[in-house]
């Protein structure tokens, strides 16, 4: 038990070391969130420019919603991070990060609010255009609320799974929790910064999970 | 009635592919007429109401609403067009995240451009008319099916449209709430709307339209008063037609 508790839970070890670990929680919440905003607000106006059934307009936007979900993230992201400067683009690490995972996250959150798009009725859309409305009237005011409020379940569980793969940005060199568990690891001979990493994990993705359960109780709207 | 119709269909003709559901159809509604559509199934009564506001793009001929021909213009010219076309659907189509008071002020405000306080006053007027002021604040998926399609109707009639289609209004309704709906199309009548309706309600034609129209295979087969075609249909399609209906 002693031997335990000395691996995972040295006071010590932690003390040290949690500095470093608060800084890779900054890092990855900030990293987090601009990824969820930009992969959710790409992957919406990538569903909403599908809506208006453009042929070619909508083969590029399969393409690449299929190609971003195929691909395992770690591919990319090693490819831009190491492949990028051989032609002259060099981008950071955190860089590299938010590109790859915000367009991944673009990727599924095309298709999850491009089904929300399809799962209306037909009549919806009909109802909207009789009543005078525009096209993008009838987007904006009657297909877009009701797709939001469908896709937000599947929605808050991809974004969850992708802002989980920061902790990719461990061999990148970012120094997110991970990156910097690993580092305080290898110094101190300890596990313990990696029990400190599993709980800013939790830390920060706990609240996240409580905070999407109530966002899905608020966004099912009133029904008998 | 005025000698122009305030409805007219000349030579309207629709084809889904090869299919040619629509032939050749001739059609005009008076200014207050109520002319009812009755017919077999896949005769192309709902075709032909849905190209009267162009939800359906029709192949060949013309539409006229109150001497304009609805089938020329742009984009803009089409949504305005709209605006005068009030229709009815058969599923009743309400927005399920608006309360009824904003599925009847949408339209008004986005379309029409009024300003709030005149859309909800017309909506409350509407509702008014179809027995549901009451009901304002309520949810659509917490009325019932009469009362979900006459809300339908007051956000038709909340736009003052100049014609009312009606594609099978009361045939997703429970035979109990079918009373209600009608009653609404009755009063409608009697205030002067101009309406078409493509329903199976023969009670309802024999008492309230004043014309009955008979389609069968894209073409209409037979056109008069309730009495001429439910009384003494002309046609052996239309005798056989309504002998299994009636």
């Amino acid at each position: 038990m002693d031997r335990f508790l000395e691996t995972f839970f040295n006071a010590t070890v932690m003390a040290r070391y949690l500095p470093d670990i608060l800084h890779g929680v900054g890092v990855t919440v900030l990293l987090a969130v601009a990824i969820i905003l930009a992969g959710v607000a790409a992957g919406l106006v990538l569903a909403c420019l599908r809506t208006a059934r453009l042929r070619w307009l909508n083969f590029l936007i399969i393409c690449y919603a299929d190609v971003g979900r195929a691909l395992p993230p770690l591919v990319v992201i090693l490819l831009f991070y190491f492949g990028l400067p051989n032609i002259g683009i060099t981008l950071s690490g955190p860089m590299v990060l938010f590109v790859v995972l915000s367009a991944t996250l673009a990727a599924f959150a095309e298709e999850i609010f491009w089904a929300g798009f399809t799962s209306l009725p037909r009549g919806q859309w009909e109802a909207g255009r009789a009543t005078g409305l525009g096209s993008l009237q009838v987007l904006v005011w009657i297909a877009l609320p009701q797709a939001v409020r469908l896709a937000v379940p599947p929605l808050v569980n991809r974004a969850l799974a992708i802002t989980k793969m920061t902790a990719l940005g461990s061999v990148i060199g970012v120094s997110e929790i991970l990156s910097a568990a690993t580092t305080a690891q290898s110094f101190s001979g300890s596990a313990s910064p990696l029990t400190l990493g599993a709980l800013a994990y939790l830390a920060i993705f706990v609240p996240f999970v409580i905070f999407a359960r109530w966002l899905e109780s608020r966004f099912a709207w009133k029904k008998a | 009635m005025s000698d122009r119709p305030m409805l007219e269909i000349a030579a309207l003709q629709k084809r889904f592919g090869e299919t040619e559901v629509l032939r050749d159809i001739n059609l005009r509604v008076g200014q207050g007429e109520l002319v009812f559509v009755i017919g077999p199934s896949g005769s192309g009564k709902s075709t032909m109401l849905r190209c009267c506001n162009r939800l359906e793009e029709p192949s060949g001929g013309a539409i006229m609403i109150d001497g304009r021909n609805i089938c020329a213009g742009t984009t803009r010219d089409l949504n305005r067009m709209r605006l005068q076309v009030g229709m009815v659907f058969q599923g009743f189509n309400l927005y399920p995240h608006l309360s009824v008071l904003k599925n009847i002020t949408l339209a008004q405000r986005k379309a029409l451009k009024r300003d709030r306080a005149e859309a909800e006053a017309k909506a409350m007027e509407m509702l008014g008319r179809v027995g549901l002021a009451h009901k304002a604040q309520a949810w659509p998926a917490e009325l019932s099916g009469g009362q979900q399609q006459r809300v339908a109707i007051a956000r038709a009639l909340a736009l003052d449209p100049k014609v009312m289609l009606f594609d099978e209004p009361t045939s997703a309704l429970d035979p109990e709430l079918v009373g209600s709906v009608l009653k609404v199309m009755k009063d409608l009548r009697d205030e002067g709307m101009t309406m078409l309706v493509v329903s199976h309600e023969m009670g309802f034609a024999r008492e309230a339209a004043d014309r009955v129209v008979f389609m069968d295979g894209g073409v209409v087969v037979e056109e008069g008063t309730p009495e001429e075609v439910f009384g003494a249909p002309k046609t052996e399609r239309a005798r056989a037609f309504l002998s299994r209906v009636s």
